[in-house]
């Protein structure tokens, strides 16, 4: 181990070694992928979805339900903001942590006065952000197939505000539900083309686990509850 | 369990003799692999076509594993781009001492972790808890056996074979609670005691799910948002990950990542995938100042220069293999001695750690075949085992077996001798009782636990031709009355 990089050569050195014979594939897809630049046809595989915007939207709706997220469908922002204040007098919040963002920015000053609003952008102080009772973000994407929130440290107030703070808000339009994460990862692809912010998360459902007898807690880790106020 | 003294084949032996009988750990065990059944079947139930998706996984793996350096490097260029930084560990030694000597020069003074079987194979916690650091682990079920002192049960559920009570019982001595029998309280008390780690910890350390090539990212697969935050919170983060994990692009975790759910929990999405690709970038919030890979080989380039069994390098480790496998059902995790439970682990474990010291893992198995049917990226499972069988016979034969075998194939080309020397098994059985169990007794291996089957008075082919002899007499009689 002589160099930074560790044992590099010898590694590749043994990798190219043992790749000499070749192994058969035994499982031969009807179509070769990997290094393939699309990867649509998983699509015809994996749980069906529908073309239509009413379909995608009926099945995120039923998924949410099963993964315990609550999906508000919002008129305008003027009923997030309420939507948001009565959960913030049902759970007697204090604090809420959000970040800068177009649809954030507009929705903020309609926030309850009495809600302190910590915003992460330009650091924070990570107690401080702990002890919020909530975390709002806005999020890169909706997954139909899944049911899931798709975040990125770029659009969402970085790493931290989606998973620390007990109960995690989602704003988002209707226009950014997508169908899988085909779609998903090819909308990212367009949009951040070599410049990927540095963390992408697909969240699906409240943070959960089933460790004490395969039985399904809510709350593990991460936020207890998801909620989904989703705009037109 | 067992001590460290023993050769892996007795303290196999041992543990499973005691293990087979210890009912109420294998209902504990049953209990918790029907819940995940009944999820399995359920979303399996909704892909379109689970068969074709798993072809394609495997291709895709397939193609990954199969130009290894290639992908590797295009990795560790992608990543080192952004900011990343990528060490090649040959073993165990040299990937601790990496992290060691990281932690030291870096001043780090507490680590969280979140689940990285990777971990437990270079025996990384003891090394870090030796040179002072606080470490601790941040998944549940890690925590909890973490806290028991014991390794994981299952490299998917780790603490799968304990009960709410046990759970309770430890956390009443360990962190001085309140007995509970609730699971929702029990996850809560961990959640407190947790949030503080991933706040004080100065480095977190992680596993990884997948490597993805063309965009230099690694992916983390989680239910609970540990992964999340002990890669978030820390100022160095370090992702300790095998060599195997690559896979080419980042459009392949559209099929990986929903596969790996429903076979490895039964859900159409793990609670969270996570993609990271270095370290903070310019201008974003938060995140980690560094960010380390850790490739690790540790003998997985021996598994890749079998082209036989290189497919086991394919393994997403979702676990499935484990839970539909009679074997673990009846022997549990911690018999297996190993990191990687289950008929995978049995696979993998003698070309990691020498053949001959593990392949009695390939002969405990009935080869039903029920991992091979679950497995995701379709691996030959149980042919492997078959396959590490016969290596292990090769490369050490075993006279007397090889004898008995000989024999036995001498016999039966002979029907006139077969024949001759079956008159004698009636014989055999009458005499077999006064030997029975006793050193002497030639098949004490089977009469140990069970009993020998006798063998009839009148062989099968005399008992067939006499049935044929009563048939044609019934029907000539039949014919005549016509
Ligand atoms: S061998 Fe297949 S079934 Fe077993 S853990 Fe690996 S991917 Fe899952």
């Amino acid at each position: 181990m002589n160099s930074q990089n560790g044992d590099r050569e010898a590694i590749l050195g043994r990798v190219r070694e043992a790749l000499r014979v070749p192994a058969p594939l035994k499982h031969p897809a009807e179509r070769s992928a990997g290094g393939e630049p699309t990867t649509a046809h998983f699509r015809e595989w994996l749980p069906p979805v529908g073309p239509s915007l009413d379909e995608k939207f009926a099945l995120f709706a039923k998924l949410s339900e099963t993964l315990r997220s609550e999906l508000i469908v919002c008129a305008d922002l003027a009923q997030a903001a309420a939507e948001i204040a009565s959960l913030s007098s049902a759970e007697s919040w204090k604090t809420i942590a959000l970040h800068r963002g177009g649809l954030l920015d507009k929705l903020a000053p309609l926030l309850p006065n009495n809600l302190a609003q910590l915003c992460v952008d330009g650091g924070y102080d990570k107690n401080a952000l702990e002890a919020c009772d909530a975390g709002i973000t806005e999020c890169e994407l909706l997954v139909a197939q899944t049911g899931s929130v798709c975040v990125t440290s770029d659009n969402s107030g970085g790493r931290v505000l989606s998973v620390l703070p007990p109960h995690h808000i989602v704003i988002a339009r209707q226009s950014q539900l997508v169908t899988d994460l085909t779609e998903a990862y090819e909308s990212l692809a367009a949009k951040y083309r070599a410049h990927y912010p540095s963390m992408i998360s697909f969240i699906t459902g409240p943070s959960r686990t089933g460790d004490i007898e395969r039985i399904l807690v809510l709350g593990a880790h991460g936020p207890k509850r998801l909620t989904i106020l989703l705009l037109p | 369990m067992s001590t460290l003294a023993e050769a892996p084949r007795d303290q196999f032996q041992t543990d499973a003799n005691r293990t087979a009988t210890d009912d109420v750990r294998r209902l504990a065990v049953r209990r918790a692999l029907s819940n995940y059944q009944t999820a399995r079947n359920r979303t399996g139930a909704t892909f379109t076509d689970w068969k074709s998706a798993r072809s394609a996984a495997a291709t895709i793996k397939h193609e990954a594993v199969n130009h290894l350096d290639k992908y590797l490097e295009e990795f560790e260029r992608k990543f080192t781009a952004r900011g990343g930084k990528v060490f090649w560990a040959s073993n165990s030694e040299q990937a601790r001492n990496y992290i060691l000597e990281l932690a030291a020069a870096r001043g780090v003074r507490s680590i969280v972790k979140s689940k990285a079987m990777t971990g437990e194979e270079i025996h990384l916690n003891p090394a870090l808890l030796a040179a002072g650091y606080g470490v601790v682990e941040s998944d549940l079920g890690e925590y909890i056996q973490q806290l028991k002192g014991e390794a994981p049960y299952h490299f998917v559920f780790p603490c799968m074979h304990l009960r709410r009570d046990e759970i309770s019982d430890l956390f009443e001595k360990e962190l001085g609670t309140a007995k509970t029998d609730n699971p929702e309280e029990l996850t809560m008390i961990a959640r407190r005691v947790l949030r503080r780690a991933y706040i004080d910890a100065d480095m977190g350390i992680s596993g990884g799910n997948f490597i993805v090539a063309d965009t230099g990212m690694i992916s983390i697969t989680e239910n609970e948002g540990n992964a999340r935050l002990t890669v978030g919170i820390p100022k160095i983060h370090v992702a300790l990950i095998g060599i195997e994990k690559v896979v080419p692009c980042l459009g392949d975790l559209a099929l990986l990542l929903p596969m790996l759910a429903t076979a490895g929990t039964g859900q159409h999405l793990t609670g969270y995938n996570s993609m990271y690709g270095g370290p903070r970038q310019p201008g974003e919030t938060d995140g980690p100042e560094e960010f380390h890979v850790v490739l690790l080989d540790n003998h997985r380039t021996r598994l890749l220069a079998d082209p036989e069994q290189r497919d086991a390098l394919h393994c997403i480790r979702c676990g499935a293999c484990l839970n539909v496998c009679p074997i673990f059902k009846n022997i549990g995790g911690h018999t297996y001695g190993t990191t990687y439970q289950g008929p995978i682990g049995s696979v993998i474990t003698p070309h990691f750690r020498g053949l001959q010291d593990w392949k009695h893992l390939s002969g405990a198995s009935s080869l039903c075949g029920a991992c091979t049917e679950t497995c995701p990226v379709g691996i030959d499972i149980h042919h492997h085992l078959l396959r590490n069988r016969r290596n292990a016979a090769q490369e050490k034969p075993a006279p007397g077996e090889s004898l008995v075998w000989r024999m036995f194939a001498f016999l039966m080309r002979r029907p006139a001798l077969y024949k001759f020397a079956s008159r004698f098994a009636p014989l055999g059985s009458l005499l077999h009782p006064l030997i029975e169990r006793t050193a002497l007794d030639p098949v004490r291996a089977w009469t140990n636990t069970r009993d020998f089957p006798s063998a009839p008075l009148r062989s099968f082919r005399a008992q067939f031709k006499a049935h044929q002899a009563q048939k044609a007499a019934a029907i000539s009689q039949n014919g005549g009355a016509k």
